[in-house]
């Protein structure tokens, strides 16, 4: 069912964990099967220096997570916003159909990262990046409705830490 | 690499002594037992045999048995020509059902029957009460399953039989997983259907049965021949039912010793589980539960992902998470029981079996603490930790 390049992620995913003092974080919700990913970048110069995954998923979704990461260290943010599905499916040596849905979610991670960290910076946000970010929103908002508890813990205890 | 399969639920490995039984089946001893001759005969002799062996079983007559080809075929005859054959237009079933008698319960539905689905309680027991509260005059038939599939939950069927024996009802339980591993009467629990399967208990794929009490009126689902006394037309799978019948005298045979070791094995993986993984918890019943089912559920990690990691290892397990699902939708029985969608995400089961070793139950949940500490440190959600 899964190709080995999935498997050999999903077994041993790459930049997993988070970062200390991110310049940009993007939470996504899968209102599909009810996953949660958070991604999170370092950025100079308008180039991803660093960048690190925290997802809650299938096998798919694991994997995605991994090689996105691959994918989007080195690459400017506006190459790194524009990873798709289907890079992410071509890289992985593709998907079942019924799992593409879990690459979109590592691609909705990073434009929400690229998002965050433009937003922050007071710099101008492409249209088309605007777009997916108000879409992403409604189903982040359902998505955390259904994991309210943990994700409340959770974010507190970055406060905490911070 | 070491290899351990738990998931004796889904299928069983034909145990060699069976195999045994039924080699001459498929070599000399090949005829059809319709056949006047002596290659017939000897068939058809064997056949008897391994009916006597399943009706004393479950303390029915021989004329009561009737083989079939799946529990699917089984559950399918009861809800798409019993129950047709039979007054009335309301059925009455469980929502813990395998997917064969909730689908058959639909298609009646669309044959203008009226469907009442019973509540359960968060082990997914049904309550006897609610069933005579459910049963109306025009009830014609109750179907509750001896024991679920995902978390091993035995249900109250005596008591339930009772209740529908009292009310004039007709009343079928899908014994797939049960039968061999707990006992079954069908005179003392008032049951009037019953079905099982031959590849849960150690027999090959092929064969199941379907108990049908003297008196019950029956139609058959598949029509030809007048094999099964015109009850299941079909070349008798002859093999395949030596099998099945050899495959229940040894489960019977061997219940009570073997029933008394996988408790024990099943107990010391449920305690040691909950023990040593934070954040994880029983599904079912701690009791009323199949002596080899372990159904458990961890925060913070999704099913497939722990299933994926476990299999690396060699250790074979099921889940009903949403994201294992064709349909992406978590188990109907988890949810049933009051489960809520994240919680069911977590679901692991293991089932042991026969040839289930102490050692491998140790590995298994050694390779389980690793694997769940994992899959949380990539997690977002770590709460406590
Ligand atoms: S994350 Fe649920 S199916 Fe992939």
């Amino acid at each position: 069912m899964y190709s080995k390049e999935v498997l050999e992620h999903f077994k041993q995913p790459h930049n997993y964990g988070k970062i200390k003092n991110p310049d940009g974080v993007g939470k996504v919700g899968n209102v599909v099967c009810g996953d949660v990913m958070w991604l999170y970048i370092k950025v100079k110069d308008g180039v991803i220096t660093d960048i690190k995954f925290e997802t809650f998923g299938c096998v798919a979704a694991l994997a995605s997570s991994s090689i996105i990461t691959d994918l989007a260290k080195g690459k400017t943010l506006e190459k790194a916003a524009a990873i798709g599905r289907k890079e992410i499916v071509d890289s992985l040596g593709g998907l079942p159909p019924i799992k593409v849905h879990c690459s979109v979610l590592a691609s909705d991670a990073l434009s929400e990262a690229v998002y965050d960290y433009l937003k922050k910076k007071g710099k101008e946000i492409p249209a088309d990046l605007e777009r997916k970010h108000k879409r992403i929103g409604k189903e982040k908002e359902i998505i955390e409705e259904k994991y309210h508890d943990w994700v409340k813990v959770e974010e507190k205890m970055h406060e905490d830490k911070a | 690499m070491e290899r351990s399969y738990l998931d004796y639920a889904a299928t069983t490995p034909v145990d060699p002594r069976v195999l045994e039984a039924m080699l001459p089946y498929l070599r000399e001893q090949f005829g059809n037992p319709a056949s006047m001759h002596s290659f017939g005969r000897d068939a058809a002799q064997a056949l008897e045999q391994a009916r006597e062996t399943v009706a004393k079983a479950i303390n029915a007559d021989v004329n009561e048995i009737v083989f079939t080809g799946s529990a699917t075929e089984s559950n399918n005859t009861v809800f798409k020509t019993i129950a047709l054959a039979n007054k009335g237009k309301h059925v009455i079933i469980s929502p813990i059902e395998h997917d064969c008698v909730l689908n058959s319960a639909r298609w009646l539905k669309g044959q203008g029957y009226e469907v009442t689905t019973l509540p359960v309680d968060r082990f997914g027991l049904v309550k006897p009460q609610d069933v005579a509260a459910a049963i109306r005059h025009d009830t014609v038939l109750v179907s509750v399953m001896h024991a679920n599939n995902e978390m091993g939950t035995i249900e109250p069927i005596g008591e339930i039989g009772a209740v529908c024996r009292k009310a004039g009802v007709l009343f079928h339980t899908d014994a797939a997983q049960s039968f061999g591993k707990v006992p079954i009467d069908v005179r003392k629990m008032n049951i009037d259907l019953l079905t099982a399967s031959s590849h849960k208990m150690y027999g090959p794929r092929g064969a199941a049965l379907l108990f049908v009490r003297k008196g019950v009126k029956f139609a058959p689902l598949l029509h030809g021949g007048g094999h099964e006394g015109g009850k299941r037309s079909s070349t008798v799978n002859v093999a395949a039912i030596v099998g099945f019948g050899k495959a229940v005298g040894l489960c019977m045979d061997e219940m009570e010793a073997e029933g008394k070791r996988e408790r024990q094995l099943r107990d010391w993986m449920i305690s040691q589980i909950l023990e040593r993984i934070p954040k994880s918890y029983l599904n079912g019943h701690p009791e009323k539960r199949l002596p080899n089912n372990v159904n458990v559920r961890f925060d913070f990690v999704e099913g497939e992902a722990v299933l994926m990691r476990l299999d690396a290892e060699g250790i074979a397990a099921s889940t009903a998470s949403a994201c294992s699902s064709p349909k992406l939708e978590p188990s109907h029985v988890l949810l049933a029981c009051g489960l809520r969608h994240e919680e069911a995400h977590g679901s692991l089961r293991f089932s042991i079996g026969r040839f289930t070793k102490e050692e491998e139950v140790k590995r298994a949940v050694a390779v389980l603490e690793k694997v769940i500490k994992e899959l949380r440190d990539i997690s977002p959600f770590k709460e406590g930790r």
